[in-house]
């Protein structure tokens, strides 16, 4: 079986213009969702306290709200969690009096409500510890874009760093984008899985960059245009494969992983997509901007100082 | 032909039979047990104490599956939680407070590999259930407490050495003493300065009076948040053994956090009482008239105390001091023979206190008692040699350095403690634990099979090899996880799922590489040499940069972050060796020997 069984390269460079002005539409609005509409941020990074409860039969939202009103938490969101036996809690640190002893507080109104309720899980976060982690979200962002502009700078020469760091900070910006969209809640794993997509999509650049790099050593007659096209066209049947097996994973996370790892797997799997899109159709056109040629690679013979030997 | 020298098929081999070892314990999963630790430095978990722990569960009908004795506790394992549950009250009310009695999971796989040291995953609470806290110490106050005793003690001293001073008053970073003219001021100031060597001091005139101003030192603030944070956490060792704990995890985080892990525990409620107690201290005078009887009833006006080795002592029940009186205990030496001394500084009122107490006994004993929750422990009983003025005191004699600074820390305990809160907490139920784990297996298990399927399909025999090499790599990953004991939460479980998912890379890379090569007219035996040759450098390439994300993560990842990025750091190393070695000897074995070699399945 093979699926890309292409005679001919196909000229991704000259959609150029195209694909990067899709690429700068779609940033641009992912841009303006994160300003307009900001990241829902979870409990993490916000501080609060997150609560799970599971009655044995279905739960009565109102009825749970009408308690935790009654205990003077008017502002608790309370929601169906996975199932309808299965209640999510969500308080937030301004109305939260008694510090970490809210839980206790409120399974103990629960309780009188209806003696069935378990509590499943408790999440509390004090303000101090939320802006350790957006500070430490942030610098590992940082660290890690750093080591890798760096790495391949050493490895390959600055252009490519350059590029490919800019293709994929595109990715997580429009993963971010998506996330203030649609508000999907940006906890802790989603902060992991963004900086997993930062790597990964790296990987991607570096295989086409790879292809790249070998072609201009082999095709020494071809334009630059010519060469990257080549490269991607006979990458593409790999690139399509790895990410489509990635995706059976990711997408097994997502149906089955349960509500922990939903938007962990959300995360990845926009990832993912945008990964291909910007390796292919934004980092190489950027590598065409910044001016990539044959002398990049192929360095000048030194020249040997002449020895007197006696 | 394509074939690995003889070392390169071992490495394989031994890697592989390693990693099945390894491996293994995690099928057996865990059973319920019972850990008895005996909690008094005099006793010790010895063959007698596992006797008596038989005895007793025999006397009450409950059959251990099986019964172990380690350097610091005895543990019985049992079929199921109910007899572990019936086991627990059996051996508390056999054992008395003397003993802690756990409740425990023991690996349930057989001896031979637990002796291997091959244990199951260490799972994190988010899999087993249990509590975590991150507390967080009020350096503030810390510090506030003690420019407060100083300032206090100020007075006294000035007033002691008959120097005049119109007042003194404290603000939140020094302590501003009021002098009436420049030479009580230089007077005073070398009186402090001698008394109080953390401070340093500063003057100043403003409105016709002379300022003398003290700060506290640089190193002496570090040295009080470090005993702050050394106090906390003695004192929360202390309480944690309370509340049962197998396996909790008590350490410091960053400069004024302690992360506190308790696995197991469903009482959260309890778990916060506890750890949210705080302790008190009490100067007592040993009663060393009467003689103490075994078994015997206090005479009144008297007390029974035990100390930690478990002997009694009576005391008697009016106090000298209470603990507030104690601005600070160190451990040190005595100035004369060199001897571990512990010493200790009180505040004025107890200096007066204790300067009247010790004039008028003399050549008799005083208890220094820790109490919590109600129940009082002696921490040393010294006698008084002669009178103590001044609020210092050392206590030194028949202590090693080590007891020394036991002392301290339980006197520093009792003391008033800096005070913390709970900044963090999350609680996991068991029954949701266990949720997560089959919800992580199940979508590994499912992504794994689809990933296989296709391969299989898509590459053939060389799909196929690829699938294995991807088992291989999810068994490395397993057993180097169950080597180092590190802790698997349900990040690290996604972590895996995604390494996997990951991992097939590197063998599309090789598979794609041998079909272009054959594509282009290349032998069969060349190309899968090729190939591999190849796409080595390619692989390296995208699994380091991979391998700086895993990196960063772990250094500023906390909690759930740094789960994922160890698994993710693990799983790289892992996905190189199996994609690369594992797969091509496979390849080898089944190409590599065939001299004339056509055709190969690789679609």
């Amino acid at each position: 079986m093979e699926f890309f069984r292409i005679k001919k390269d196909i000229p991704f460079m000259s959609y150029g213009k195209l694909t990067t002005s899709i690429s700068l539409v779609t940033f641009i609005l992912a841009v303006f969702f994160l300003a307009t509409k900001g990241l829902n941020f979870g409990v993490d990074f916000t501080g609060g306290t997150v609560m799970e409860v599971h009655y044995a039969q279905s739960a009565d939202l109102e009825k749970v709200r009408g308690q935790l009103g009654s205990i003077g938490l008017n502002d608790a969101q309370v929601l169906n969690f996975g199932s309808s036996k299965d209640v999510l809690l969500q308080i937030p640190l301004k109305q939260n009096k008694a510090g970490a002893k809210l839980s206790e507080l409120v399974m103990d109104a629960l309780h009188q409500q209806d003696a069935t309720v378990e509590l499943r899980r408790v999440e509390f976060v004090g303000p101090q510890v939320g802006k350790d982690l957006v500070e430490n979200g942030a610098m590992a962002l940082l660290l890690v874009s750093l080591g890798i502009v760096g790495y391949l700078w050493m490895r390959f020469e600055w252009k490519f760093g350059l590029a490919a760091i800019v293709a994929n900070l595109h990715d997580v910006v429009i993963i971010l984008g998506f996330f203030a969209f649609f508000q999907w809640e940006f906890s802790l794993t989603v902060l992991a899985a963004v900086l997993a997509v930062l790597g990964y999509s790296v990987n991607e650049s570096v295989v086409v960059f790879d292809r790249i790099r070998e072609n201009f050593r082999k095709m020494r007659k071809t334009e630059v245009a010519g060469i990257i096209d080549n490269a991607i066209t006979r990458t593409m049947s790999r690139t399509i494969i790895t990410h489509g097996c990635t995706q059976m994973m990711v997408t097994s996370m997502l149906f089955f992983g349960g509500e922990t790892l939903h938007y962990f797997a959300l995360a990845l799997t926009i990832g993912i997509l945008f990964s291909i899109y910007s390796s292919v159709l934004v980092a190489s056109p950027l590598l065409i901007m910044f001016g990539v040629s044959r002398e990049d690679f192929i360095k000048p013979e030194k020249v040997e100082a002449e020895e007197v030997l006696p | 032909m394509n074939r690995y020298p003889l070392w390169k098929n071992l490495l394989v081999l031994v890697a592989l039979v390693l990693g099945l070892i390894y491996t293994l314990p995690n099928f057996y999963g865990e059973a319920p047990a019972v850990q008895v630790l005996p909690l008094r430095s005099n006793l010790k978990a010895d063959a007698q104490l596992l006797a008596r722990v038989e005895e007793a569960l025999k006397a009450a009908q409950l059959a251990p599956v099986a019964m172990s004795l380690d350097a610091t506790s005895v543990k019985a394992r049992f079929d199921d939680t109910d007899t572990q549950l019936k086991a627990k009250d059996v051996l508390r009310a056999e054992l008395g407070d003397d003993y802690m009695v756990a409740l425990n999971l023991l690996a349930r796989s057989p001896q031979w590999l637990t002796s291997m040291g091959a244990l199951p995953m260490y799972l994190g609470l988010d899999l087993r259930g249990g509590v975590h806290f991150l507390l967080q110490i009020d350096m503030k106050g810390a510090l506030d407490k003690a420019l407060e005793s100083a300032s206090g003690d100020f007075r006294s001293t000035l007033r002691e050495a008959n120097i005049a001073y119109s007042g003194v008053s404290r603000d939140s970073s020094a302590i501003t003493t009021k002098f009436r003219d420049a030479d009580a001021r230089a007077k005073g100031e070398a009186e402090l300065k001698q008394r109080f060597g953390g401070l340093e001091f500063g003057t100043r005139e403003e409105g016709g009076d002379f300022l003398l101003i003290a700060h506290l030192k640089q190193q002496e603030q570090l040295r009080i948040q470090e005993s702050a944070i050394q106090q906390n956490l003695v004192t929360l060792r202390n309480r944690v053994n309370e509340l049962g704990v197998a396996e909790p995890v008590i350490q410091q985080q960053g400069v004024d956090r302690i992360v506190v892990q308790l696995p197991g525990v469903q009482d959260t409620a309890r778990a916060k009482d506890i750890l949210g107690r705080t302790a008190t201290l009490e100067v007592r005078l040993v009663d060393d008239e009467h003689h103490l009887s075994e078994g015997g009833v206090a005479p009144f006006g008297t007390e029974i105390f035990k100390d930690k080795d478990g002997s009694s002592l009576l005391v008697k029940k009016s106090v000298i001091l209470t603990g507030e009186r104690i601005n600070d205990a160190q451990p040190g030496f005595d100035s004369r023979n060199n001897e571990p001394a512990v010493h200790i500084n009180l505040d004025a009122v107890g200096a007066r206190k204790f300067k009247e107490a010790t004039r008028e006994n003399v050549g008799k004993r005083m208890a220094i008692i820790l109490f919590e929750k109600g129940r009082g422990e002696i921490v040393t009983a010294p006698v008084i040699r002669e009178e103590i003025g001044g609020g210092r005191v050392q206590i030194s004699g028949k202590m090693s350095t080590e007891e020394a600074k036991d002392t301290s820390l339980l006197l520093r305990a009792g003391a008033l403690a800096a005070p913390m809160e709970i900044v963090e907490e999350r609680t996991v139920g068991p029954s949701l634990g266990a949720e997560n784990i089959a919800r992580g297996f199940h979508s590994t298990w499912i992504g794994y099979s689809a990933i296989a399927i296709f391969m299989i399909a898509y590459y053939l025999m060389f799909g196929g090899v690829s699938v294995l090499a991807l088992g291989a790599n999810l068994l490395f990953l397993v057993a180097l996880l169950s080597m180092m004991q590190a802790t698997l939460t349900l990040p690290g479980m996604a972590a895996i799922a995604l390494t996997l998912g990951m991992a097939i890379d590197s063998n599309v890379l090789i598979n794609e590489r041998i079909r272009e090569e054959l594509r282009n007219g290349v032998p069969p035996q060349t190309a899968i040499h090729e190939g591999y040759e190849h796409a080595f450098a390619t692989i390296l390439d995208s699994n380091i940069t991979a391998l700086i994300v895993g990196v960063a993560l772990f250094m500023f990842g906390s909690g759930p972050v740094k789960g994922f990025a160890v698994v993710l750091c693990l799983g790289i190393l892992t996905s190189i060796f199996s994609a690369v070695l594992v797969s091509r000897a496979l390849v080898n074995l089944i190409y590599g020997r065939k001299v004339r070699l056509n055709k190969v399945a690789i679609g």
